[in-house]
């Protein structure tokens, strides 16, 4: 892969680290209430599917969105803005950190039930096949979507109709505090597609060029021969399951050995290694991705809260 | 004017809006194929093919989902639950997305879908083929519910649901499918959302009833205005949410009295939300304490004369009335 391409991704997940970093220290200043999941380790997966399909290509995704978000193209600023509950939050407020939505990036939420945002996929797949265009559509999904019904009767549907869905799970081995061995039958979840005659593939989620390169081949073939595909990406999140967690469910030493393969450190030393990186490039992407932040967090801590009356606004679109 | 039946009138509407706007599809389990299992789809498939009108597994989760991506991605779907209790194997689906999302992503995404099901108990299928939902329903922010008792009402209501930029529940009622009554031509023969029809006019006591008990009102009030000189007035509202609130205090302070007659179970229905509605209006009008004729608080029972209990009768509205008039408590 090119070396553009590649400093271009490592910005991305720096962008997405410090920005997660930062709503981590906003949340203990009380600027940022509610459930706060982060996505701190995970970023290969987001910055690596999602930089590889087209900015017309649609995304949805679960309650860890704000990553995603940032990697679809929404503007950091208004996600944000979202989290301190800000009218220029990109849900005006009315969302959260589970439900940043952005229509015109294509950004079709977060969803707070899991597996809430399958047959949401199923259905935006349909819209593309029905309009006859050449979209398609990411599903993400965290491991504890795939017991759920909706992941059976999604995968059923997609194959049965030929639809232009990419379910991407992310596997990051715990739904809330119970690991996948407490929960399914088997780890390897992108098996179960084969049931729907789905084709499917298991990559390292913590390598962002491996993410990238499957996921633009797999999305190459969704989108031509209009047929559904699995990618599971083994990954890990660092942090808790969300912001309130006190990680009694797995051990110090667990989460170390996965920090041995941070995704952004991997590709720092590679690049390094092979002379792209300088410790002053270095420095300056860190610097800049630095000022976004703060920024954001001056843009969120600015604008005003939304008027008492905006609470019934937007509850029906038509006449009521 | 054309004298149809309400499952025709319903047909109807689909296909005038499905000639009318390309992106109305209707999708549902066997809808296409077969017609549907109350044949209101029976035709469909002919004139629109397969990529219009289609037919899904059971699987009422994605069903709804999909219709909801759908419409997330610019379609106008119209999905069809075989009845409505199926819709709770879809709840999720209707309550935590359809219903929310518009206002979730700060306006950015509404959600013109219509889900049709029918309701209703009376011809013997059991407790779980004979429940009345639309409490659920019209207790959830998000979603509109509409609720015709006539043909015409049938088509009107569809065809604005379908024009609708919300989520619309549309019960229909399986008594009443085979029913005939007059309507309208028209191809842009619309009735808004919101506005009730008095169904009788009448001055003695006000009788909001809607779907199929319109019509065992309508029974009543004939038994009463034959036998005892009872002048009946019966509201429709037509549809739940929005309810037209107005119509039924302005007729309820003519008449003094109000009846409210459902065929859901009584607790938390809607009759309690109407009666709590007028009681805050009207309350000062009023000549006697507020009834209601409701179903029984039971899951619906299978033997003919034991399900026939369970749901409003006519003698029961007949006997509400003359309470009403002799001001006597329930």
């Amino acid at each position: 892969m090119d070396s553009d391409l590649r400093l271009e991704l490592y910005r991305k997940m720096i962008l997405i680290r410090r920005f997660e970093e930062k709503t981590n220290q906003m949340y203990q200043k009380g600027k940022i209430t509610g459930f706060c999941h982060l996505y701190i380790g995970e970023e290969a997966v987001g910055v690596g599917a999602i930089s590889a399909i087209r900015e017309t290509d649609y995304v949805v995704t679960g309650y860890r969105d704000h990553g995603q978000a940032i990697a679809k193209g929404v503007d950091p600023k208004r996600v944000m803005a979202e989290l301190f509950g800000k009218e220029a939050g990109v849900s005006k407020g009315k969302g959260g950190s589970m439900h940043m939505f952005d229509k015109e990036k294509r950004f079709m939420g977060g969803d707070a039930i899991v597996g809430g945002d399958l047959p949401l996929a199923v259905g935006i797949g349909f819209a593309i096949k029905y309009q006859k265009i050449d979209d398609i559509v990411l599903c993400f999904f965290g491991d504890g979507a795939a017991n759920e019904g909706a992941f059976h009767e999604s995968f059923n549907l997609a194959s049965l109709w030929n639809l232009p869905v990419l379910f991407f799970c992310e596997n990051n081995k715990y739904g809330m505090g119970t690991s996948i061995e407490r929960a399914s039958s088997i780890e390897d979840l992108a098996k179960r597609a084969a049931c729907y005659n789905i084709e499917w593939q298991i990559i390292d989620g913590m390598d962002v060029v491996e993410v990238y390169e499957a996921t633009r081949k797999t999305a190459g073939r969704v989108r031509s021969q209009k047929r559904p595909e699995m990618i599971e990406a083994k990954t890990y999140r660092f942090k808790g399951h969300s912001v309130a967690d006190p990680e009694v469910y797995r051990t110090k030493e667990e989460v170390e050995q996965w920090k041995v393969r941070d995704p952004i450190d991997r590709l720092r030393n590679k690049l390094k290694g092979e002379g792209i990186l300088t410790d002053e490039k270095i420095k300056q992407i860190d610097d800049e991705v630095e000022s976004v932040c703060g920024e954001a967090i001056e843009f969120a801590d600015k604008s005003p809260f939304p008027p008492a009356s905006a609470v019934c606004e937007h509850v029906y679109a038509g006449k009521f | 004017m054309a004298q149809m039946r309400y499952r025709e009138a319903l047909r109807d509407a689909h296909a005038e809006e499905m000639r009318r706007d390309n992106r109305v599809f209707v999708m549902g389990e066997d809808i296409a194929v077969w017609g549907g299992s109350f044949r209101v789809t029976e035709g469909l498939l002919a004139e629109f093919g397969a990529e219009r009108v289609i037919d899904t597994p059971i699987s009422e989760e994605v069903i709804v989902g999909a219709g909801i991506g759908a419409a997330m991605a610019g379609l106008r779907p119209i999905v069809e639950l075989m009845t409505i209790n199926f819709s709770l194997l879809a709840m999720d689906q209707i309550i935590n997305h359809a219903a929310k999302l518009y206002y979730m992503s700060g306006g950015q995404l509404p959600i013109p879908m219509v889900i049709r099901a029918p309701q209703g108990a009376g011809q013997q299928l059991g407790a779980q083929h004979s429940q009345n939902l639309e409490a659920h329903f019209v207790h959830t922010p998000g979603l509109k519910v509409v609720i015709p008792s006539t043909a015409a009402d049938a088509k009107g209501l569809l065809k604005t649901s379908v024009r609708d930029d919300d989520p619309i529940i549309f019960i229909e009622h399986e008594i009443l499918y085979g029913m005939k009554g007059d309507v309208p031509d028209d191809n842009d023969f619309t009735i808004p959302l919101g506005v009730a029809d008095v169904k009788r006019e009448g001055s003695d006591v006000t009788i909001v009833a809607y779907s199929r008990m319109v019509h065992t009102v309508l029974e009543a009030a004939s038994q009463l205005e034959k036998e005892d000189g009872i002048s009946v007035e019966l509201v429709d509202p037509r549809t739940l949410k929005p309810f037209d609130i107005d119509t039924v205090t302005k007729s309820v302070e003519k008449t003094g009295r109000l009846v409210i007659v459902e065929e859901d179970c009584r607790t938390c229905g809607v009759g309690a939300e109407i009666a709590a509605s007028v009681g805050e209006r009207a309350f000062y009008s009023l000549d006697a304490p507020i009834l209601r004729v409701a179903g029984a608080d039971v899951p619906i029972p299978y033997s003919r004369h034991l399900e026939q209990s369970a749901i409003p009768q006519t003698q029961d509205v007949v006997h509400a009335v003359k309470r009403i008039l002799a001001g006597k408590a329930p």
